[in-house]
């Protein structure tokens, strides 16, 4: 609690005594008036103060002013205990906003406590501690374990395992050794790294988030306009109301106290402010939840979209696929599987090919590379390489013509490596790109979330997109596309009608996805142009994210939804009730402060994870 | 010109809404936000007139919230 709030606090636990014992002193006429002026002018002087401050600036709809009016209305009717009673509540009322408001505040802005305090440098031999908008391109970093990364960087020295849960909201460790990319943000576990910088502080990966996060409050969603809209008129509206119904029906039955009383009720709850707080805050705690995720929401208006979104369209390589070929199938004639994975890996141990990395990848055991005595790459076509004294022929049904080995083709799709000893043919190893293996799940989450389409855009073969779709489930396919006709096909289904969100990695991608309703980019990390053209941007490279935002997103509308049925209706309740004499002003303070804090606690709730 | 700025003691979201309002109907703004969730105020406006206008904002700023203070 800040000071204030401890100071509001205490004034109203005085206040609510002095009230309590305004009650049970035996006084009648002015002595009670009297009574309940001492708590009323305890917790209301500074609201009066400021309506009166207000009102000297024209701030006629000011909600401190309307409270102030209809208290001292109260007053002048004689209902003294109501009076004090509704400038008690009030300002519970904005206590408790204050402090949840607050306390959302500080758990998102520690959610996303990213940014590193300091960098080690290393300069001419000598460690200094700097602040790491300091660090120039291309220095060399230590980082020490329990310490912030604070640049991007590739390490030159040392091994360690990274915390990357603040930014892609992934729990397990990342392991980093010689050569690989470290992103400014996670958490060094284990080990010292030495690492060469490569970005400035406000290129790198955690200076772009943060300004992503914090520039989202100023994206709002359409229904937070259309109730700022809404409250410029409701409160205008409810204070004319509430003249008309002091001074007309008075006219005909001359009782001037009971209508100046009903009058009061509706300045009491003429006040929108559980509906203006609890919209935005509900917004908040969605983007703060999904940023928990490693699902960073650029606004708003986006977790508004992605609520309705009834078509995703994803990009293949690299977001539905791994985007790195492996081993699918092995397929020997008539020797065992291993026996055909052991002589081709060993073959191709000394290449450096993506084919040959992935076949030697997918050998379990030790490649003894000194089996091999002679390799001849064969360009276009595979390699001939002497091994344990035979030769063999790993490559393309090209080679395999060539050395007059009887080859025949897969019926798998994919990229086929024969292989042959001498003429002999031996059997072949397809490789594909592999599919991710959450993309499956992820599509079927889709659909079971109610998503009525799932799209496949691809520039690769129709024969590889087709095959992959199947296995994923995926509705429709358009492969061999260019980039400008991957846009083309997206226009083509918004004229359509459709609600499209567009996943892609964002690196070539960056049309498409600024033309979507939706774009969402995948496996953002360090990727610049991901962050830049995406609408929503998912930090790890799981399509399962995906799923997991839409129900964030579909959470926070319903609650935005709840708490504007539930205030305007109460609201509204209580307005026609009170009109027509059966409601009172302690109807009116549960349609002004009930509601606010029911509805505050409720917009809380968007803070909260999912549970699956 | 876009800049943004921290806002102090910003009480009310109905008073944000206000601000906004305010700051948007400035000569030379071309968009504003007065976020109360994260207490920032966002002016996009034009560079030959930006300090009149965050002058102005911090007027408008005033008349809604007196106690709202406009870190500059």
């Amino acid at each position: 609690m800040t000071r204030r709030q401890k100071k509001t606090l205490w004034r109203i636990v005085a206040a609510a005594l002095l009230t309590l014992v305004a009650a049970l002193l035996p006084l009648e006429g002015i002595g009670k008036a009297l009574a309940f002026a001492v708590p009323y002018l305890v917790i209301g002087y500074d609201v009066l103060w400021s309506a009166a401050r207000n009102i000297a600036h024209g701030q006629v709809f000011d909600e401190k002013f309307l409270m102030a009016l209809a208290t001292l209305g109260a007053f002048g009717t004689g209902e003294y205990p109501e009076a004090a009673a509704v400038m008690l509540f009030y300002q519970i009322g904005e206590w408790f906003q204050s402090i949840a408001v607050g306390r959302s505040r500080k758990s998102i802005a520690a959610l996303m406590d990213i940014r590193p305090e300091f960098a080690t440098v290393l300069r001419d031999g000598e460690e200094s501690e700097v602040d790491p908008e300091e660090v120039a391109l291309g220095e060399t970093i230590l980082i020490r374990p329990g310490e912030r990364v604070p640049l991007d960087g590739t390490v030159l020295e040392g091994s360690s395992s990274l915390d990357t849960a603040a930014l892609t909201g992934e729990s397990l460790p990342v392991d980093v050794t010689e050569g690989a990319r470290v992103i400014s943000g996670s958490i060094n576990l284990t080990g010292l790294l030495r690492v060469r910088t490569e970005s400035v502080y406000q290129d790198s990966t955690v200076a772009r988030i943060l300004e992503l996060v914090e520039n989202s409050a100023e994206k709002k969603a359409r229904v937070e306009n259309y109730i700022t809209r809404f409250a410029r008129w409701y409160t205008p509206c409810v204070v004319i109301g509430a003249v008309l119904l002091a001074l007309i029906p008075p006219l005909f039955d001359g009782n001037w106290a009971m209508w100046i009383n009903r009058a009061l009720i509706f300045l009491v709850v003429s006040c929108p402010c559980a509906l203006v707080v609890s919209v935005p805050l509900s917004f908040f705690g969605g983007i703060g939840a999904a940023s928990r995720e490693g699902i960073l929401v650029k606004g708003a208006n986006y977790l508004e979209a992605l609520a309705t979104v009834d078509t995703v369209a994803f990009d293949k390589t690299g977001t539905l696929t791994q985007g790195e070929f492996a081993v699918d199938a092995i397929h020997p004639r008539e020797i065992p599987e291993d026996e055909l994975l052991d002589i081709a890996a060993v073959a191709e141990s000394h290449s450096s090919h993506p084919v040959a990395e992935s076949i030697v990848a997918a050998h379990k055991g030790h490649i003894d590379k000194s089996r091999v005595s002679k390799v001849e790459e064969l360009a276009g076509r595979g390699i001939r390489a002497v091994v344990d004294g035979q030769t063999f022929y790993v490559g393309n049904g090209k080679l395999m013509e060539e050395v007059g080995a009887d080859y025949h083709d897969c019926h798998l799709s994919g990229t086929v490596i024969h292989v042959a000893k001498e003429a002999e043919y031996l059997g072949h190893i397809v490789i594909n790109d592999q599919l991710k293996p959450d993309a499956k799940e992820s599509i079927a989450a889709l659909k079971a979330l109610g998503v009525k389409q799932t799209v496949m855009l691809t520039g690769d073969r129709q024969q590889v997109a087709e095959n992959a779709a199947r296995a994923l489930g995926v509705d429709r396919v358009y492969a061999q596309l260019l980039p400008a006709e991957k846009v083309e096909k997206v226009e083509q289904m918004l004229r359509d009608g459709a609600r499209l969100a567009f996943v892609g990695d964002g690196i070539n991608d960056a049309p498409v996805l600024s033309r979507a309703d939706v774009g969402v980019a995948m496996g953002a990390m360090g990727s610049d142009a991901a962050i830049e053209s995406a609408d929503i941007v998912l930090m790890d490279d799981k399509p399962s994210r995906l799923p997991l935002a839409v129900k964030l997103a579909r959470k926070t509308m319903r609650i935005v939804r709840e708490n504007i049925v539930f205030a305007l209706g109460v609201k509204l309740l209580i307005l026609a009730l009170g009109a027509l004499g059966f409601a009172n002003m302690w109807w009116a303070v549960f349609g002004d402060v009930g509601v606010l804090i029911l509805a505050i606690l409720n917009a809380m709730r968007c803070m909260l994870p999912i549970r699956n | 010109m876009k800049k943004t700025f921290k806002l102090e003691d910003l009480d009310c979201a109905n008073c944000a809404a206000k601000m906004e309002a305010a700051i948007k109907k400035l000569d030379g703004v071309q968009n504003a936000t007065v976020s109360f969730m994260t207490q920032k105020m966002t002016i996009e406006a034009d560079e030959a007139v930006f300090d009149q206008v965050v002058k102005a904002a911090v007027k408008c700023i005033a008349k809604v919230e007196p106690d709202c203070r406009v870190i500059l």
